[in-house]
């Protein structure tokens, strides 16, 4: 068997810290000396991601707030880079 | 010829500072013959309080500034580091503390964990104590280790960094596995640049063309080997290129440095350019220094730029490179970077090479030769001729 492209229960690395910037007038992920400067639906999903909200809870979730169907292959595919890049663990 | 003016309107906006470096004291433990502190570092005695330090960090975090860096000097000499540690985490910085290791013993960073500190980047100056200890002058191999176990026990992540010269190069495998075996998650093998001290030393220091690309090639081998177990930067000598760095990403463009006494810095040596006014945080706002104030003007974006640079199709992508190497080798701050093969002066450049290919290479080799190591120390900064 493959890897799993993603974790089931994913939790944002304690390696970044997320957080909103007034001045990049978006979300962000830190880590030493450097930023990713996300964009508003990654940062959305990434706010999710807790440790303790299964995959498939967190796509329900988003599509309950944004009042949207069909989500699934957009988050999944943000979590596959995330998991790539160590966002996520 | 310096330009004094504030960007012209229909210029575009000047982006907010990405990066404040709070150079807390010019006093360090260590004397490293590369050391980026101006020569005359001795004589700066009047270091900003506790208190204008806190003014510094709540204006350039409203100016937009995330990451915020604590370096010196030795910035663990300043008791009032966890107390600062605290306010950045209070103002949403992400704090990186660069540090040569010494004083940082458990209690404190045990301390600087519950203020907040977000990473440490732990200096190494080779894999060897024997390298270590010469080229920092110092006895301090031991205790940068047991740092380093401290640093991974309290889970901090870990950048090691290691300046790399003529001396270390032919190590930096093994430089490579120390930074494995003691769990860095990153690794930084900056070749040294010349400015300050590095500049006095520079006979002494800069490698030879085959000694950087055999270099280059263990840490690419050394890179596909591990995957990114731990993360790997290679920085090449200027000297070694063909065309400059995009220096400090550009003039007044991402960072703002604040050194002990006060001075607000575009670029680290920015105190050794002639015709700057360079202001102090104690009489200028920090929003004014970095918008209007004509120090952190005189070479943002592209007016400035003479030929070569002013018609070339790739100053997008390098800004003209470094003021200070413009300023030591071709003598006007404002000139194209000459290590551009499109400088007129590129020669000042290659006359340095072939000194240093013909000079021999090996610490063996070198240490007779030439003049000695000239180390960073008090004594030594106030004896220097400063010109």
């Amino acid at each position: 068997m493959s890897d799993p492209l993603f974790p089931a229960t994913p939790a944002l690395s304690r390696r970044f810290r997320l957080q909103y910037e007034e001045a990049q007038q978006s979300h962000v992920l830190l880590y030493p000396e450097g930023m990713v400067k996300l964009n508003g639906s990654a940062a959305e999903i990434l706010k999710c991601c807790d440790g303790k909200t299964p995959v498939d809870q967190i796509i329900s979730d988003l599509e309950t707030k944004f009042r949207a169907t069909g989500l699934r292959p957009d988050i999944e595919s943000l979590l596959t880079h995330a998991y790539q890049h160590k966002w996520i663990e | 010829m310096l330009p004094t003016h504030a960007p012209t309107p229909g210029t575009p906006a000047i982006s907010p500072p990405f990066w404040l470096l709070a150079e807390l004291t010019y006093q360090c433990p260590l004397h490293c013959a590369f050391c980026y502190n101006p020569l005359n570092y001795d004589a700066v005695r009047n270091e900003l309080t506790t208190g204008e330090w806190v003014r510094v960090m709540r204006e350039a975090r409203a100016l937009g500034a995330v990451q915020l860096g604590f370096s010196g000097g030795e910035p663990l000499n300043r008791d009032d580091l966890e107390e600062l540690v605290l306010e950045a985490r209070r103002l949403g910085f992400y704090s990186n503390l660069i540090t040569s290791g010494v004083g940082l013993n458990e209690k404190r960073i045990a301390a600087l964990k519950n203020a907040g500190l977000d990473h440490i980047q732990l200096s190494f100056q080779d894999s060897t104590r024997e390298l270590n200890d010469f080229l920092s002058s110092t006895k301090t191999f031991d205790l940068k280790l047991k740092v380093a176990k401290l640093i991974k026990q309290y889970d901090y992540p870990m950048v090691m960094n290691c300046v790399l010269h003529r001396h270390n190069l032919p190590h930096v495998d093994k430089i490579i596995e120390m930074a494995l075996a003691l769990g860095a998650e990153y690794l930084e093998l900056a070749n040294t640049q010349y400015y300050g001290w590095a500049m006095k030393n520079r006979a002494q220091l800069m490698p030879t063309l085959e000694q950087v690309r055999e270099a280059e090639r263990v840490v690419e081998a050394y890179r596909e080997k591990i995957g990114d177990a731990c993360k790997l930067l290679f920085v090449v000598p200027d000297y070694y290129e063909d065309r400059p760095k995009a220096c400090m990403n550009g003039w007044g463009s991402v960072f703002l440095g604040v050194a002990p006494d006060g001075v607000a810095l575009p670029c680290h040596n920015a105190r050794d350019l002639p015709g700057l006014n360079l202001p102090n945080v104690r009489d200028m706002a920090l929003a004014d220094i970095w918008r209007t104030s004509q120090g952190f003007n005189a070479y943002r974006g592209n007016d400035w730029m003479q030929e070569p640079c002013r018609s070339c199709d790739e100053k997008g992508r390098d800004l003209g490179g470094c003021r200070c190497q413009a300023f030591m080798l071709a003598g006007d701050a404002a000139a194209t970077d000459p290590v551009c093969s499109k400088s007129p002066k590129r020669g000042e450049v290659d006359k340095v090479i072939r000194f240093v290919s013909q000079a021999g290479i090996g610490l063996d080799k070198a240490q007779p030769i030439e003049q000695p190591m000239v180390f960073r120390t008090n004594a030594n900064s106030r004896t220097l001729n400063i010109s």
